[in-house]
């Protein structure tokens, strides 16, 4: 009695996008399409109009199990300008009751007849596991649940590279820091890799790159220098406190020496690379103040590009789950006449 | 009570016995197999042709949850289901509440499961009081109240120093410890066998060295203290070689896996299902592997259910959060006996290790139809083809992946002490 897999559960019959889970198994063709959409909608946030009323008379929850002001944010102003309903609701969780509260805040959610939950939870799975459980008619958005996923980042960093190098192929990746604990670095090997880039490479001390990663189709490198020579694309990952503690790293000032991104090491790049973080940055642990406020930076665009990703997957998502809900509804119809007859 | 089963294929791996003949009980024991003894005149005969009779299942991993945690079971409930599988001895987990550290509550247990009237049940002692891992447990006066041996299951102890002094005190009255190696700090958190898999799927990893750093640990207090010592539910592939190492050495170990180790591995995690969660956790092919050759080569002599039967609730979370276990033990047959239809493993080897393999490990007096051996059988149809439902189910616990499955092979009768209970 296996359950189906995540990249089964978010295309509805016709391929389309119903839910935005994960990016692994979703093919070229939707992922261009998502950045297609997002470029309309950058040009679009130019204009002094900025909505579309392409989700009016929709309730979008964003359901945050983990504090973010930057991601809550982008998508509830995506959600504005798609001209939906939108509830914020930040719901701390203690450990033990978790899975409990979990399905009970759904199932009241469903009773208000909401149409599309953004989620955002600290276990890897959570949005699958919503999206497997909840009524079929509402719409599951991937916020990032766990060390598992984070698809819309990921597509902003992709729309971010697009817009700024032209194409996919051909280029080379870094992504600098804990990968371990990253569900950001998780969801861009997966977009990159799907995109067609010639290389990406990880970097970092093996106690944040575990070598099981180079099955993803990775290349490990435990020195920075080898991993940013003539590379087009560097993304610095946060480095989070705790991972001190956990006995990964010895100190701070130790990883920035080894893998910070310094105007220095990053002459080892291409000249003309950019330099991603999804934020919030940490200057002078992961990233010297000046290469984050240097020319090679993107990391504000980042931000833009990101409501523009985000009102692409809302609106694909809820067309494909009208969709389904119509191919559903007219399969109940077919067999209703057939009973006349 | 004089009672004939008729024209079985009798599989008695204890005696090395594969052959379509009669079983002769008087009372609760087995009084021959073949011929009819002289002057025997049964007072029923079953009928058993194109059935196979097979000595009661031993298994060696069962939680009844009860007292304390009948929400997920009771001792009724999963002995019948055990029963329903052909398992007719249990040994079960201290992980009751309260914990079984007295004799008081080894005793509940095994009034409770003679009210029941099913299975066998043997309580496991608890190594350490409540078993915290600080102050030893009344070891001596548990094994008097029926505890069959004494572990502290997954929990760790406070320190080496502490484990030792428990194997010492545990060897001087020549009790048997069940170790379920665990290196705590390594698999703090984790939920999922640490490969690509939990890598790529963001699922907090448990490495393989949680449990050898910890069996190497445990095998050289072993050999210094010289205790009584089996290991239980073993998971990765170099256990089976610190195992096979050790008994080469000359060293009396047991050892025994759950069977779903045997039949999966983590590359079922993908779709996040919770039901895949049990710890040990499910390793990668070449563990399984490994493992399925530890039991062909008798490193390992015992496969277990590791029946965790939980409320419904227990699994409809994210993976992490669900708890860990599965409820298999009432279609434990049809499961492994995938492992014989596969060509993995011989069917003589396979009902050894469910049967005199495990009772071995514990010195249990079962797992044979052997002249005066208790009447514990059950008849088995190998051709069955049946779906498990969860609706038909007799285990409390909502918790297999097995359900809805088609099961080939069916147990239609179970006997305990030569009492029909199936």
């Amino acid at each position: 009695m296996m359950q189906s897999e995540p990249r089964a559960l978010q295309l509805n019959e016709q391929g389309q996008l119903k839910h935005f889970l994960t990016l692994d198994g979703l093919d070229k063709t939707i992922l261009t399409e998502i950045l297609d959409r997002a470029d309309s909608f950058l040009s679009m946030g130019e204009q002094s109009v900025k909505k579309v009323p392409l989700l009016r008379g929709k309730t979008v929850v964003n359901l945050f199990f983990e504090n973010s002001t930057r991601t809550r944010t982008t998508f509830e102003l995506a959600a504005k300008r798609l001209s939906a309903d939108v509830i914020n609701l930040d719901i701390a969780t203690s450990a033990t009751s978790k899975g409990e509260s979990l399905l009970d805040t759904l199932k009241n959610l469903e009773a208000m007849q909401s149409d599309m939950f953004v989620v955002r939870h600290g276990d890897s799975g959570a949005a699958h596991f919503i999206a497997q459980h909840c009524t079929p008619n509402v719409a599951i958005i991937n916020a990032g649940d766990g060390r598992h996923a984070h698809p819309t980042q990921a597509m902003l960093d992709m729309l971010t590279i697009r817009r700024h190098k032209g194409r996919f192929e051909g280029l080379k990746v870094a992504i600098v820091g804990d990968i371990l604990h990253s569900r950001v670095a998780r969801s861009q090997i997966h977009a990159l890799t799907i995109l067609g880039v010639d290389e990406i490479r990880l970097v970092g001390p093996k106690t944040l790159v575990p070598d099981y990663f180079e099955e993803t189709g990775v290349t490990i490198c435990h020195d920075l220098q080898a991993g940013l020579t003539d590379v087009d694309v560097i993304v610095m990952l946060r480095l989070q406190k705790e991972r001190m503690q956990g006995a990964l790293l010895p100190s701070e000032s130790e990883f920035y020496r080894l893998y910070g991104l310094t105007t220095e090491s990053m002459a080892w790049a291409k000249s003309d690379v950019i330099v991603m973080h999804p934020g919030p940055i940490n200057r002078g642990v992961e990233i010297a103040s000046e290469v984050a406020d240097g020319e090679h930076s993107v990391i504000l665009n980042q931000v833009t590009n990101g409501i523009a990703v985000r009102m692409a997957v809302m609106s694909m998502a809820m067309s494909g789950q009208l969709q389904s809900q119509e191919t559903a509804a007219s399969k109940v119809a077919e067999t209703a006449s057939g009973e006349h007859i | 009570m004089k009672l004939c089963i008729k024209n079985g294929r009798i599989i008695d791996p204890s005696q090395g016995l594969d052959a379509v003949t009669d079983l002769f009980i008087e009372d609760e024991k087995v009084l021959a197999i073949g011929e009819n003894p002289q002057g025997f005149v049964a007072d029923e005969v079953v009928d058993a042709t194109g059935l196979w009779v097979i000595p009661g299942m031993v298994d060696l991993g069962v939680a009844l949850r009860e007292p304390g945690l009948t929400q997920k079971g009771s001792i009724a409930s999963e002995t019948r289901a055990a029963v329903s599988g052909g398992v007719t001895t249990v040994v079960c987990s201290p992980e009751t509440s309260p914990i079984v550290d007295t004799p008081a509550v080894a005793a509940l247990i095994q009034d409770k499961a003679l009210m029941a009237g099913q299975a066998n049940v043997f309580p496991l002692g608890a190594l350490t009081q409540g078993l915290k891992g600080k102050t030893l447990s009344n070891m001596v006066s548990l094994t008097e109240a029926g505890c069959v041996a004494l572990s502290n299951h997954r929990h760790p102890l406070e320190s080496t120093k502490v484990l030792s002094r428990a194997l010492e005190y545990a060897a001087t009255h020549d009790l048997l410890v069940v170790f379920h190696p665990n290196e705590e700090s390594l698999a703090d958190g984790g939920c999922a066998h640490e490969g690509v898999i939990s890598i790529t799927h963001g699922l907090a990893g448990i490495p393989d060295i949680a449990e050898t750093v910890a069996l190497a640990r445990d095998l050289i207090l072993v050999e210094r203290t010289g205790v009584k010592a089996h290991f239980a539910r073993l998971s990765s592939a170099k256990s089976i070689e610190m195992i096979a190492d050790a008994r080469m050495s000359g060293l009396d170990v047991t050892a025994d896996v759950a069977l779903h180790n045997l039949l999966l591995t983590d590359q079922v995690l993908n779709a996040f299902d919770g039901h895949y969660h049990v710890l040990p956790p499910l390793r990668s092919e070449d563990d399984r592997l490994t493992l399925i050759e530890g039991i062909k080569s008798g490193v390992i002599s015992a496969i277990c259910s590791d029946h965790q039967p939980h409320e419904k609730m227990a699994k409809i979370a994210p993976f992490a959060a669900t708890e860990p276990g599965m409820a298999n033990i009432e279609v434990l047959l049809p499961l492994a006996m995938k492992l014989v239809d596969d060509g993995m493993i011989d069917l003589s080897v396979l009902l050894s290790c469910l049967t005199i393999g495990p009772a071995s490990c514990f010195g249990i007096d079962a797992g044979s139809l052997s002249k005066g051996s208790f009447a514990d059988f059950f008849l088995f149809d190998s051709t069955c083809h049946w779906q498990w439902r969860p609706e038909n189910r007799r285990t409390k616990g909502h918790n297999s992946p097995f359900f809805g499955d088609e099961m080939i092979g069916k147990v239609q009768a179970t006997y305990v002490s030569g009492n029909k209970v199936l």
